[in-house]
């Protein structure tokens, strides 16, 4: 670290009347005859956090790819150090020193960290590869990152946030100039997300311009020294730190005012349970669970990524082999595939939609009823039914699509989230277990989606929700079942579901600790 | 076709694709160059023999195109072929002395045809699902296994049937209904029945959604060991069924017998359509693909154009030009 430089706060005022790094003037991107950009104009000055929000749709993703060449500008100009350039390909971009790092994970699954992390940059000793410096500069960057893996793992067996972790420590090692960061926290745990935000601190303090997007806007407030919102293609408003709150933020950026994100929340009513599992184990990942749920009720499980939660529900759903005892409504249940635990109606909204959830190459008829097909086949499949199906289902959750026969993989992520729940839901379920209900969707969406899970528990299902967003677990549920290393730590209820409680449990401090989270 | 009428109205009705619509324009070209090049090319004793000679491949690609349907391949039809029929003339033979040359014995034949094939289909699809081999190989070690079996059963030569026994079964292959040959029919029922199958049905479905993602489909509550071992036993049946068909017309088998025919039948199955990645397959396509094939061979036969030792060098042409159309479309997407 540099010890001279490394104060976090104060340093950044400084540097605002400084050039800009990166600047786009007056950009302009059409697809076809549809404009996607309108006069797109945003600057980044080194040594500051620009963070770039908006719903999705808002051009945000498009506006980067320009910024890092991988898309062109339809009219326009890209200034780099005050010089108008012409990104052919985002390799030139990178030449330049601007990276990407991005949402949907670039890595090569089959290869090491480590090559991964060099990828097209290979540290080479005349004609061979230097493996030595390379494997010694991937545990530095690693370190850097408090992230503890093997720079020889292969890539397909780490984590989901270790995979983030490792697209960070790729860009980091380009020494880019201009970072633009496409959501980086989305799949990070909170823990993480400290890591990299002590790494932005640095960055700051080296002179890098920093670009940053997150749904995230507790996250923008603090980090960001400059917030763009971009709103259907246009930019709405840019402030400097402190001119614009979060609430303002949202507002901005949904072009409405929002009332309150959550609905009110419903107490336990002490009605019947409905779920019972005892003594649950899931390889050596989960160990011993025990809890209950209650008909109507929302039960909230937190706590750090990998601290076993989608590996426990996973395991209910019989897509997982696990040992323990499972009753539903007082009788023994035995759950050894997915067919089973949709049989004694439980069902399971995978947190990976892309990769356990969906068919992308198919359209929303198709997906919305593979799970409950049975209820459509009489030897042939009733297409007829299935179009009332969908259509209902289009309705009910607000499904938006250009066209009914679009591949779910056009799609938006709020609205492929939207056929994955009517998907489970047409299964007619009892129970039902959410994995990361609001992953990558912007703010409108989400708040559909907590009146959407309050309605599941008002009609009499018994809801599960996972989520990492402490915001989310903290508003839905009047309990949570906070786990850490494959145990249930504890449980919250009441006034006691609040971050503080919970990150405590997550993190297994001491009950009267010290206050550091 | 028969997919707009299940769909709500609204739908692009009339937005052909090239790729949809290759096979078919292709088939319908062939036809006028065959006509226009010999005019004997339409009559019906030709197309009568195109078709029947062609029922062979299209049975087994009917099978097959569940299969590449749901992520696998199968390289083992046509040895499996040959050893089918290897053992049903071996079994006929051996039951004369017992049963005399009745139709009881060709029964019994075919009964052995058939079951053999299920054998044999479902010990391709347990090695790959239960034992989690990829099909490439197992099916390939298949395909050298059986085709060396039918060498060694015929100890290097021919396999004949009993000849009174041989003109009582006859009629099997050149025999029929209405004018129109057994294997025709055969053929056009099994097309039919695969076309519902794949398109209006949980099995069909089930392929598909196992073939785009079958963490997907495990997720969906769909069996995929379970659907994915049915693929390669039905493909088996059908490759029974082939071989039930294929054995009167000759009354014999021997190493040369099937030869290549895997690689005709998954190249028709390309050829109309089907990814061979899996995830999206057409049954109609692949009778195209079929009569494509069989077209190609049986002019290239009547005419003295281009020399029918060619064939093969234009059908690989054709193979890599659908692939060619079906990128064009994928990237155009």
């Amino acid at each position: 670290m540099n010890p001279a430089i490394a104060t976090p706060e104060g340093q950044s005022q400084a540097t605002s009347p400084a050039a800009p790094t990166l600047a786009l003037l007056n950009v302009q991107r059409s697809f076809g005859p549809i404009q996607i950009l309108h006069d797109i104009s945003i600057e980044l000055h080194p040594g500051e956090v620009h963070a770039l929000i908006g719903e999705n749709g808002a051009g945000k993703s498009t506006t980067m790819k320009i910024m890092s060449g991988y898309l062109a500008a339809s009219a326009g100009e890209i200034v780099l150090d005050g010089a108008p350039v012409t990104f052919s390909r985002s390799r030139e971009a990178e030449a330049m020193g601007v990276t990407l790092i991005h949402q949907e994970f670039n890595l090569a699954q089959l290869l090491s960290v480590e090559q991964n992390i060099f990828l097209g940059h290979e540290l080479r000793k005349g004609w061979l590869l230097d493996h030595g410096s390379m494997r010694a500069k991937t545990r530095e960057l690693l370190e850097r990152l408090e992230t503890p893996i093997d720079p020889r793992a292969k890539t397909a067996d780490i984590s989901v946030p270790e995979k983030q972790m490792v697209e960070i420590a790729k860009a980091l090692s380009r020494k880019a100039r201009v970072l633009i960061m496409d959501e980086p926290t989305a799949a990070l745990t909170t823990r993480e997300t400290e890591v990299l935000f002590k790494q932005i601190e640095r960055l700051k303090a080296e002179g890098t311009a920093i670009l940053y997007t997150s749904h995230k806007l507790d996250e923008v407030a603090r980090i960001a020294d400059r917030v763009t919102v971009m709103r259907d293609g246009h930019i709405v408003r840019t402030a400097l730190r402190g001119e614009m709150d979060e609430d303002q933020m949202a507002e901005a950026m949904v072009g409405r005012e929002l009332s309150d994100m959550f609905p009110a929340k419903r107490p336990a009513s002490g009605a019947e349970t409905v779920l019972d599992v005892a003594n649950f184990s899931v390889g050596s990942i989960v160990k011993n669970v025990s809890f209950a749920l209650e008909r109507g009720e929302i039960l909230g499980f937190a706590g750090l990524v990998g601290s076993g939660r989608t590996e426990l529900m996973e395991g209910l759903f019989g897509v997982r082999s696990a040992s323990g005892s499972v009753a539903i409504n007082g009788a023994p249940v035995k759950i050894h595939s997915a067919e089973d635990a949709v049989n004694a109606g439980l069902v399971y909204l995978p947190e990976d939609r892309k990769e356990n959830g969906l068919i992308l190459t198919q359209d929303m008829r198709r997906n919305l009823t593979l799970l409950a097909l049975k209820k459509f086949t009489n030897v042939l499949i009733d297409g007829a039914a299935e179009e009332a199906a969908l259509d209902k289902a289009i309705v009910d959750f607000d499904i938006r699509a250009p066209s009914r026969d679009v591949l779910v993989g056009n799609m938006s992520g709020g609205n492929q989230q939207k056929v994955l729940l009517a998907k489970i839901m047409l299964a007619e379920p009892q129970i039902v277990i959410i994995d990361e209900p609001t992953r990558g969707i912007d703010v409108g969406t989400k708040q559909q989606f907590y009146t959407f899970i309050h309605q599941l528990a008002e009609a009499g299902h018994s809801v599960i929700v996972i989520s990492s967003e402490m915001t989310e677990v903290i508003g839905l549920c009047d309990r949570v079942c906070v786990m850490r290393r494959g145990e249930i730590a504890g449980e919250v209820t009441g006034a006691d579901v609040n971050e503080d409680t919970i990150v405590r449990l997550a993190m297994g401090l001491d009950k009267k600790g010290n206050g550091h989270g | 076709m028969a997919e707009t009428t299940t769909n709500a109205p609204g739908k692009g009705g009339f937005k052909f694709d090239i790729q949809a619509l290759g096979p078919i324009l292709a088939l319908i070209a062939l036809v006028v160059i065959g006509y226009l090049l010999n005019p004997d090319f339409l009559a019906s004793k030709n197309i009568t023999n195109v078709l029947s000679r062609s029922a062979f491949i299209g049975i087994m690609a009917v099978g097959m195109t569940f299969v590449i349907t749901a992520g696998g391949l199968d390289l083992s039809v046509g040895s499996m072929t040959a050893f089918i029929a290897g053992i049903m003339i071996m079994v006929m033979n051996g039951l004369i002395p017992a049963l005399g040359t009745t139709w009881g014995v060709i029964l019994v034949g075919m009964g052995v045809g058939l079951m053999l094939g299920a054998a044999a289909g479902a010990l391709n699809g347990i090695l790959i699902t239960r034992m989690g081999i990829e099909a490439f190989i197992v099916t390939l070690g298949m395909m050298v296994i059986f085709r060396s079996l039918v060498t060694w059963m015929a100890d290097g030569g021919t396999i004949s049937l009993n000849f009174s026994l041989g003109s009582i079964y006859e009629p099997v292959y050149y025999g029929g209904l209405f004018g129109i040959r057994w294997p025709i029919i055969v053929f056009a029922v099994v097309a039919v029945l695969g076309e519902i199958a794949m398109r209006h049905t949980a099995y069909g479905r089930h392929c598909a959604a196992i073939g785009s993602n079958e963490q997907v489909a495990r997720y969906s509550a769909v069996h995929v060991k379970n659907v994915r071992l049915m693929t390669y036993i039905v493909l088996g049946v059908l490759v029974g069924l082939a071989s039930v068909l294929y054995v009167p017309r000759l009354g014999s088998a021997s190493n040369s017998t099937g030869l290549l025919w895997e690689l005709e039948t998954i190249a028709a199955v390309i050829i109309g359509g089907t990814l061979l990645s899996g995830g999206y397959g057409r049954v109609w396509g692949t009778v195209v693909g079929v009569l494509i094939l069989g077209l190609i061979d049986n002019i290239l036969n009547l005419t003295d154009l281009v020399s029918p030792y060619l064939n093969g060098a234009i059908q690989g042409v054709i193979i890599i030009l659908a692939v060619v159309l079906q990128r064009a479309r994928t990237s155009s997407r």
